[in-house]
């Protein structure tokens, strides 16, 4: 096979055997690499109702057929898939770097760990060599100190390493999985699965040569997308990167505030990307294979964190200052810094910070309840406080680190409602109020809120759609936004590059074509990018999950937006949402329960998997 | 021959590298037709993620990779300063890599004879400079080098003299 190794590497930790299965090509052109092939494999080794956090979840990471290629941002990703002890469906996460490159070099497509070793190990792929090796001396240690020190150990520099930190050792739900210091496959608490195996780091080296099936086309194309690369397309990442944001949704009024009080951030000016790239950012970085670059590297240069350095995006420098009412970026760069060094998913642990003060600030939860923290929106050191308990999960921290929907259950007096998640995940940031494709977008998201499976915010942040209008026709626009991103994270590239696929699909599918020597056309790759939303969805359903998941926080639906401005009074009724599922399951051909039908199935080539929705597709 | 001053290499600007590796990635296409970084000439180092640089032959006056080879494997071209392997004479035995200040000749991972920089001499250009995406790799002389250094020496001492003012 070109593309991919062919390989499937499986890893049993009970017993600490180890053996290679070949991928088959049906596997590799139905469900591509990445999430696709990752969430297909999860679902053939594992049983139905598994909990997240048992030896029986398997931890599936695999490559995309484009990893380990020179292809502008085709080389650089992987992907974690298993059942996700936050939403108890199906969790994925993808991170870039160099690591997948590596991966895909030692020669496997994925990785399928099973099981739990009875003490703390880290897995060493050195190629066709596998071997479990004692983690006792990482224990407690950060991601990035894991790193160095299983390269002193193994005696490689260029050695790549993925691991968690303290958060995913103590089962923390919202635990993420780190390479390289601040890469992180974030969400859904993949960490915590790992955690749960024992299992403190995956160490790699791979030496064998990656070779596209067709390489003059190939390399014609590369040139061509370098050029891509350079143009309009991908400025605003090379330039402000995501902060940009800020001003912009605030502007909008769709940034939510106070953990979702407000929609709009009197603090913003102090918060914004501009700010962010004047005062902070010391270096942009890029990814093995990228042809820009991204990675905003910010140092603190002043005051009491001076000295603190990572990377900084939108989607953490807004949950751990606007949501949380806090105006200061040294404070939350400290904070992402901190979410790293624990291991912990940096939106999710904004957010329930934000969760946490605003439970202080309605006496849910009393200053002795938290540890003596007086934890008022806008107070940048009960931020660190906070970070640092639930990071090591003392005192509050020990349940604020089971995520906001647990937590808020746990609390009780109404802090369930305070807990702004969809299927257990917490929130990003989009005020869903006032952007209604962007929240049937997230309604529908297999792994819970996020807009990272479909990306449809663009079409009310850009004017495209009247965002406040529930209407027929945004459920086709969402279809086909899960159907591209699916695939961009199955190929895997990177998202930030998708504006440079001027023809889209079509662009893609040659891609493809020419790296593996399987013939793709763009309809081929769309009814695949739909093949892996409907195994997402199958595996949702044997877990249980059904329309009644698919909603919204309580806020969105509860709470209309109470700033003066152009979005005052927005919010989304049961009645919206009911008329956008409908529109949704309708464009996806399922039933108004959300169940895909046996037709359906029978369309996509999916027959073997019909038994999971047998009985549940009437009505 | 050849002077010293005269000698080009890739140099590569550490405020520029992002530490992408596309220069490691066409060298192994270039040389190999295949991607692998442990077959590229040219390596990149991310000491952390504010120091990234790529590294590569300097071509040194009176090599210590030459002087250090037992087998006589290594010379270096006249013309142009290349440090060219005999690759029936070389043995693997590391001693030149031991020698190198730059980490800049190393064993190739199939052959198991060393491998270093020729500047794609086939190609006509180094394709590394061709491709890097940030413009951070130039073929350059120690002089060159040197002027680079002085001017932003200077003008940096001005800048700094105007906010002064």
């Amino acid at each position: 096979m070109y593309g991919y190794a062919g390989r499937i590497l499986y890893v049993d930790l009970n017993t600490g055997k180890t053996r290679v299965e070949k991928l088959s090509e049906d596997y590799a052109k139905k469900y591509i690499g990445g999430i696709g092939l990752g969430m297909r494999l999860w679902l053939d080794n594992s049983k139905a109702s598994v909990d997240p956090l048992s030896p029986k979840n398997p931890l599936v990471l695999t490559l995309g057929p484009i990893s380990g290629t020179i292809f502008p941002t085709g080389g650089n990703g992987h992907a974690f898939v298993a059942k996700s002890p936050e939403t108890f469906a199906i969790g994925e996460a993808v991170a870039h770097g160099t690591f997948g490159a590596e991966m895909k070099r030692a020669g496997y497509d994925a990785v399928i760990i099973t099981g739990k070793a009875d003490k703390p190990v880290y897995l060493w792929i050195d190629d066709d060599s596998v071997q479990l090796l004692d983690a006792a001396h990482l224990m407690g240690k950060s991601p990035s100190e894991t790193e160095e020190a299983i390269k002193e150990d193994l005696g490689d520099y260029y050695i790549r390493i993925a691991a968690v930190g303290l958060a995913g050792e103590k089962l923390s739900r919202i635990a993420c999985i780190i390479n390289e210091k601040t890469r992180a496959a974030g969400r859904t608490g993949m960490g915590a699965v790992m955690g749960s195996k024992n299992l403190k780091a995956i160490a790699v080296r791979g030496t064998r040569d990656i070779v596209p099936a067709k390489s003059d086309e190939f390399m014609d194309m590369v040139k061509e997308f370098h050029e891509r690369m350079k143009g309009p397309a991908t400025q605003k990442y090379r330039t402000l990167g995501t902060p940009e944001n800020v001003l912009v949704h605030n502007a909008l009024h769709c940034m939510p505030t106070r953990n979702y009080n407000n929609a709009h951030f009197e603090g913003a000016e102090k918060v914004s990307g501009e700010v962010l790239n004047e005062k902070f950012v010391a270096k942009i970085i890029g990814c093995s294979s990228c042809a820009m670059r991204c990675e905003h590297e910010v140092v603190v240069p002043e005051g009491p964190y001076k000295g603190t350095m990572t990377r900084m995006e939108y989607e953490t420098l807004w949950a751990m200052g606007p949501y949380c009412g806090i105006d200061r970026l040294d404070t939350i760069i400290k904070g992402m810094e901190l979410a790293n060094y624990y291991g912990m998913d940096a939106i999710s642990a904004g957010v329930i910070v934000g969760f946490a003060m605003d439970c202080y600030e309605n006496g849910i939860l009393s200053q002795k309840d938290l540890g003596g923290i007086e934890a008022n929106f806008g107070n940048s050191e009960a931020l660190i406080q906070l970070l640092e308990k639930m990071g090591k999960r003392e005192g509050i921290g020990d349940i604020l680190a089971e995520g906001v929907r647990i937590a808020g259950k746990k609390i009780g007096k109404g802090a369930e409602k305070l807990a702004q998640h969809i299927k257990g995940l917490e929130v990003t940031g989009y005020d869903l109020r006032c952007l209604k494709t962007a929240a049937l977008g997230f309604a529908v998201s297999f792994r819970g809120a996020d807009h990272n499976r479909h990306g449809a915010y663009a079409f009310d942040v850009k004017g495209k759609v009247n965002r406040l209008k529930a209407e027929k026709g945004r459920g086709k626009m969402v279809r086909d936004m899960e159907n591209l991103y699916a695939l961009i994270d199955s190929f895997i590239v990177c998202k930030f590059s998708r504006g440079t696929y001027y023809k889209g699909l079509e662009d893609m599918a040659k891609l493809y074509s020419l790296v593996t020597g399987i013939e793709m056309t763009p309809e081929e790759l769309n009814k695949s990018g739909e093949r892996i939303n409907t195994v997402a969805r199958l595996i949702n359903i044997r877990e249980g999950l059904g329309r009644k998941d698919d909603t919204l926080p309580w806020k969105v639906m509860n709470m209309p937006i109470p700033d003066e401005g152009p979005v005052q009074g927005a919010v989304v009724t049961q009645k919206e949402l009911d008329l956008l599922l409908d529109d949704y399951y309708t464009s996806r051909g399922w039933t108004v329960e959300g169940i895909p039908t046996a037709a359906k199935l029978k369309e996509l080539g999916m027959d073997s998997l019909s038994k999971i929705v047998k009985g549940k597709q009437e009505a | 021959m050849v002077k010293i001053h005269e000698r080009k290499f890739v140099s590569a600007d550490p405020d520029k590298c992002v530490g992408c590796q596309i220069c490691e990635y066409i060298c192994s296409w270039t040389k190999e037709k295949g991607f692998n970084p442990l077959k590229s000439r040219i390596r990149v180092v991310r000491v952390n993620q504010l120091a990234n640089m790529a590294v590569t032959c300097r071509r040194c006056e009176d090599p210590p990779c030459v002087a250090a080879c037992p087998r006589d494997a290594l010379t270096q071209s006249e013309e142009t300063g290349t440090i060219l392997v005999d690759m029936d004479a070389c043995n693997g035995c590391g001693w030149c890599i031991e020698a190198c200040d730059y980490g800049a000749i190393m064993l190739h991972p199939e052959t198991k004879v060393v491998h270093v920089c020729d500047l794609c001499k086939d190609e006509g250009e180094p394709q590394c400079i061709k491709w890097c995406p940030e413009e951070a790799l130039t073929l350059v002389t120690s002089d060159v080098l040197a002027q680079k250094a002085r001017i932003s020496a200077v003008r940096k001492l001005f800048q700094e003299a105007k906010k002064k003012k």
